[in-house]
């Protein structure tokens, strides 16, 4: 058994929080980077600058790289020989949360009712996914997620049938029909199999696997740059002005599902693609 | 690049082309959805609106807070869709533009020509950057609504696409045809 202080696990998503937001993460503008020598339309380009630019200034003069900082998502994974010093897990989580918004001078979008709409003023309830593992490990992966890129994120139910094909043609549409709202260049995470309350942790789970990151499996890594490619002749580009570069990666996870259906879900990130993790 | 300032004459309106990279400098104000709720109350009730519109452009933007001795915090564009339903009626009361991102109903865009209008995109997501070109900010009104409160700014050069002119050409149609070609 291992003992693990909630003080510092609210230190730990203080410091996430801030530094994802104030940060880009250096893959992330490598990636821009790469993506202007590629793009050919001028309004592209001048984006994809711009981001580049953006990315510098939020660092060096310390302002959020994104005014919508979002919704605050936890995913933890959790070593069954961990416990901690008192009780109260969720609630560490949600006050490094409040800390971290508060200190960095982030925007706090949360509301606490659907359609009574009062902002909590803090940022909380964070949103937070805890999966038991062997060990005693404990990792925390803060992502800040903004309404523009989840907006455009869709779950669909498939027949069996449809298969690929079908499951292709519905990020195609749930790409085309987003247009510059993400604000592209996006990354696409999809999740595929599992069911309905499933389909969409597989898609976000995905998504924050790691930029750069394969699939462990030829079968589906083939998948994922068969689907890049196909959304970036879409032609979107930067901001949905047109060009070339429209998404940046795919990136897909699979789970077993029913013999009677095929759920799918289309998570689109923007470029922002804010997340920190670490292991305690 | 095209350097305009506020007021917009119509001649400058006139001469703007989807497509055409633009920086901006003078007053503009920041609106957002509760914020043209609140323009909506105040029209249905028969009260004065919170700021002379005529002329105005609006900002779709709702800022991170801005730390002691900053002028403002993090400031790109929020989706303009979101405010499709109330824009017609505002250009009518003689709004001349809007800034924000992402693209117009077909409605906004046949009021942005009636009226002889422009609608810009600026970066979304570039929310540093923006603040970077904003030299003033000044609460006009409505401070419970926190982000989405009005405020007066103060822009320099602060960079900006058009995407939608008063001939009625949008940015996005024209990306998509010149991909079919
Ligand atoms: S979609 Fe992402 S980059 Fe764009 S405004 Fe929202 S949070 Fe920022």
């Amino acid at each position: 058994m291992r003992t693990v202080r909630l003080e510092k696990i609210i230190e730990t998503v203080e410091k996430l929080a801030i530094e994802s937001c104030y940060i880009a993460k250096k893959e992330m503008t490598e990636k821009i980077d790469n993506a202007l020598k590629i793009e050919t339309s001028d309004l592209g380009k001048h984006v994809l600058e711009k981001l580049l630019e953006n990315a510098q200034i939020a660092e060096k003069e310390w302002i959020p790289y994104c005014q919508d900082t979002g919704v605050a998502i936890i995913f933890v994974e959790l070593g069954e020989e961990v416990i901690f010093d008192s009780p109260g897990f969720i609630d560490a989580l949600n006050e490094g949360v409040r800390r971290g918004y508060k200190k960095g001078y982030l925007r706090k979008s949360i509301v606490n009712d659907p359609l009574r709409r009062e902002n909590t003023g803090d940022n909380t309830p964070a949103i937070v996914h805890i999966k038991l593992v062997k060990g005693d490990r404990l990792r925390i992966k803060f992502c800040a997620r903004g309404s523009g890129s989840e907006n455009m994120s869709k779950v669909k139910m498939l027949k069996p049938a449809e298969g690929w094909e079908g499951i292709k043609s519905f990020v195609l549409e749930t790409v085309k029909e987003a247009g510059p709202n993400p604000c592209p260049p996006i990354i696409i995470g999809l999740g595929i199999g599992g069911n309905l309350e499933k389909v969409p942790l597989l898609a976000k789970n995905a998504l924050y696997r790691g930029i750069g990151s394969e699939h462990r499996e030829t079968f589906y890594t083939e998948k994922e740059k068969e689907l890049l490619e196909e959304i970036n002749n879409l032609g979107i580009g930067p901001q949905g002005m047109g060009g070339r570069v429209t998404a940046l990666e795919v990136h897909i996870e699979e789970a077993p599902c029913h013999i009677g259906s095929l759920p799918v879900a289309v998570v689109i990130e923007c470029h922002a693609h804010r997340y920190r993790e670490v292991e305690l | 690049m095209i350097h305009i300032k506020m007021p917009l004459t119509e001649e400058t309106i006139l001469r703007l082309k989807a497509g055409d990279m633009v920086e901006l400098s003078g007053t503009v104000y920041s609106a957002r959805d509760a914020t043209h709720k609140k323009f909506f109350d105040a029209l249905e009730n028969h009260e004065a609106m919170p700021f002379d519109i005529e002329g105005q452009v609006i900002y779709y933007m709702g800022p991170t807070p801005s730390p002691p001795g900053k002028i403002i915090g993090a400031a790109g564009p929020t989706t303009s869709s979101r405010m499709d339903s109330y824009t017609p009626r505002l250009l009518e009361l003689g709004l001349k533009g809007m800034i924000g991102k992402g693209k117009r109903s077909m409605e906004v865009r046949e009021s942005i020509v009636k009226n002889k209008a422009v609608y810009f995109v600026a970066i979304g997501g570039a929310g540093a950057l923006a603040a970077k070109r904003i030299r003033k900010s000044q609460l006009i009104a409505y401070p419970e609504l926190g982000p989405e409160a009005l405020y007066k700014l103060e822009m320099d050069r602060f960079p900006l696409i058009v995407a939608n002119d008063s001939s009625g050409n949008d940015i996005f149609e024209l990306a998509r045809k010149e991909l079919n070609r």
